[in-house]
């Protein structure tokens, strides 16, 4: 009988395993340290051992462990290292935005920590079992970050609406991986793509196909299932946005990558279509509604939607190219986003909520460190050189032009375009609304340690992108192309 | 033939009373349809020889969980729910969309129907004992993810904790510069 553990299998998932060490540890802390602040530092160092435990176990043999339920390879550390990254961020925006809020507690750090744990094996997961289990740990922890503003009727309400439509959306999700375990007799994905292929597009193979889809696009918050995502990210503490719009959102692509690249790849031919139509509505629905947006948290959450229909691109192009440009799009929107919802944080302070447009009012005469960092990322979310946000894109419009998608990406273009214009908005409303309140805007030093680290990788990856690409490269190295 | 039979009753029994949950307006009576299905489920397992399943099927879902739902309701004041204006009003286009996309279902299954039949051979060996069974290929095949799993559910504590937990006294928003 083939050997199910062995003990190295334990180094494979080491990094996790710390994860998982250090949020066990925060909640025994919670009852020992009476600075609850403290404990964000702990959990960077959760976040800063797994990171070295990841980098020791770059040159790992095993390509599988467990049987063959995880696998470890660069495009799983790839993830791995960028949701670490954005965890980290996240802890330095929430330490002084917690104190703001009066909802210090060092569950919020503990729960993080496992949410990025099941992350991790969304993007290492090669069993639909560890996936979708992954994938549960995650969604449950972010429930409840979002809803962790208590006396805030709006945070209840975002947390209950996500929880009740993250739920129905795994339901379906889990539908169609009973269809596809009924089809090939295994949770395995490479086994399931086996007795795809064996099988052809059948009606049984295609409605398992479109479930599967069905779930994985409204974890990614793809139209037509995105509605959740305004309110969501308009209620939630605004670290936890940051947190929800760049790590959950990239873990669910990396399951997305794993389950359309792998297991239903045999069906390439009848997911590109779906794909292309969801992505194009994504991309153009996402934009015309961030142009009415009032609030600033619910606009970016708008232009989250459409970030996640321009990822889509590269998937529909499918080749090498392509594959390079959705992991790299992933990894440069994590830190210009993060970038941007770390200034949102920072209006957060004393009884100034900070979230509308006009919050934004003259923020260059107040603090015109922020302001420019700002501009910064907004041009960079809007795709204009030298940010990273053009590199980004460019990749992407290579990889759909090289495979001859040239109708979406007429439609992607045209979306460039409309997506200046709001991002533009916030920087009128900066440079030249004149200020709507008196008196500097401080930042806390968590949050000027982000704003520095993402700042300065947003123009490195902008002017100097090669390193990043050949990172992007190797990680994509080992995926199946068409 | 028989064993056909019986799925087919236990899978009508299981499918009526979910829709009786929920339309159901007294929170009482749902539960109630909501035992008859985990119960019907139950006999499905049974009529697959999955003696395990069942067992714990009837033993955790109607035994435990189904008892605390009925606790739950008990000291939850739900007279005033059952007059409440629900939100349904889109009761029509969810109709029609749930025919349309149960058709398409149905369809898709019957169509491809022999996909679930698989030569005698690939399938696992049959043992003894059906637990057994379970114990082997869960700490074997599943073993991972059964792990993981226990922090799921670590999670799921920690969230009822935190959000149910009373605010500090007091209870107003910090205030500071």
């Amino acid at each position: 009988m083939e050997q199910f553990f062995q003990p190295q299998d334990l180094r494979a998932i080491a990094p996790e395993l710390a994860l998982t060490v250090f949020g066990l540890g925060l909640l025994v802390l919670d009852l020992i340290v009476p600075d609850k602040r403290k404990l964000g530092y702990w959990a960077l160092a959760g976040v800063a051992s797994a990171a070295i435990l990841l980098f020791l176990n770059r040159n790992l043999d095993a390509a599988t462990a467990y049987g063959g339920q995880v696998v470890v390879d660069p495009f799983a550390d790839y993830f791995k290292l960028m949701f670490l990254l954005a965890t980290g961020l996240t802890v330095g925006l929430s330490m002084r935005y917690l104190d703001v809020e009066g909802e210090q507690h060092g569950e919020y750090y503990a729960l993080l920590l496992f949410a990025v744990m099941g992350m991790m094996f969304m993007a290492g997961g090669a069993d639909m079992v560890t996936l979708y289990i992954g994938l549960e740990t995650m969604a449950i922890a972010t429930y409840v970050l979002v809803g962790f503003l208590r006396r805030r009727p709006r945070s209840n309400e975002a947390s209950i609406k996500y929880f009740l439509l993250g739920a129905f959306s795994s339901g379906v999700l889990l539908y169609g991986m009973s269809l596809l375990y009924g089809i090939s007799g295994s949770t395995n994905l490479v086994e399931i793509a086996d007795a795809l292929s064996r099988r052809g597009a059948d009606p049984v193979s295609l409605i398992a196909m479109i479930t599967v889809s069905a779930g994985m696009f409204f974890k990614i918050g793809a139209v037509p299932f995105h509605q959740w995502t305004p309110d969501a990210y308009e209620g939630a503490p605004t670290s936890v946005t940051a947190f929800m719009s760049v790590a959950v959102k990239a873990a669910s692509f990396a399951m997305l990558l794993r389950i359309f690249l792998i297991g239903i790849g045999p069906l390439r031919e009848q997911w590109v279509p779906v794909l292309a139509a969801v992505a194009v509505t994504t991309i153009t629905l996402g934009n015309i509604a961030a142009l009415r947006q009032t609030n600033v948290k619910r606009l970016l959450a708008y232009s989250s939607i459409s970030h996640a229909g321009f990822v889509l691109l590269g998937l529909i192009a499918g080749n090498r190219t392509g594959m390079v440009a959705v992991v790299l799009y992933l990894f440069i929107y994590t830190f210009m986003n993060l970038g941007a919802w770390g200034v949102v944080v920072a209006l957060r302070r004393g009884n100034v909520i900070g979230e509308n447009v006009e919050d934004l009012n003259g923020l260059y005469s107040r603090n015109p460190v922020a302001a420019v960092a700002m501009l910064i990322f907004m041009l960079s979310l809007a795709g204009i050189p030298p940010t990273a946000g053009f590199i980004a894109k460019y990749h992407l419009f290579a990889a759909v032009i090289e495979t001859g998608h040239v109708n979406v990406a007429v439609v992607a273009a045209l979306n460039v375009a409309i997506g200046l214009y709001y991002y533009m908005r916030l920087v009128v409303a900066m440079f030249m609304a004149e200020p709507s309140e008196a008196g500097s805007v401080g930042f806390s030093r968590g949050v000027t340690s982000v704003l520095v680290i993402t700042l300065a990788l947003t123009i490195l990856i902008g002017v100097y992108p090669d390193w990043f690409i050949n990172l992007a490269q190797d990680a994509t190295a080992t995926l199946p192309v068409f | 033939m028989l064993q056909l039979v019986i799925f087919y009753i236990f899978a009508a029994i299981a499918v009526v009373s979910a829709i009786m949950v929920i339309t159901r307006r007294n929170a009482v009576h749902s539960a109630m349809f909501l035992a008859a299905t985990l119960l019907s489920v139950a006999g499905v397992f049974l009529s697959l020889r999955a003696e395990f399943l069942a067992g714990v099927q009837v033993i955790v879902y109607v035994g435990g969980i189904l008892v605390l739902f009925v606790f739950v309701i008990m000291l939850v004041p739900s007279d005033r729910v059952i007059f409440e204006r629900r939100y349904n009003r889109q009761g029509r286009i969810a109709l029609i969309t749930a025919a349309v996309l149960i058709g398409e279902l149905v369809y898709a299954v019957i169509q491809g129907r022999d996909a679930f039949v698989f030569p005698e051979e690939t399938l696992e060996p049959a043992v003894e004992g059906n637990s057994q069974w379970v114990g082997t290929v869960l700490y074997q095949n599943y073993l991972l993810p059964f792990e993981i799993a226990s922090i799921l559910l670590l999670v799921a504590i920690i969230g009822a904790v935190v959000l149910s937990k009373k605010s500090k006294p007091g209870g107003e928003i910090a205030v500071e510069e």
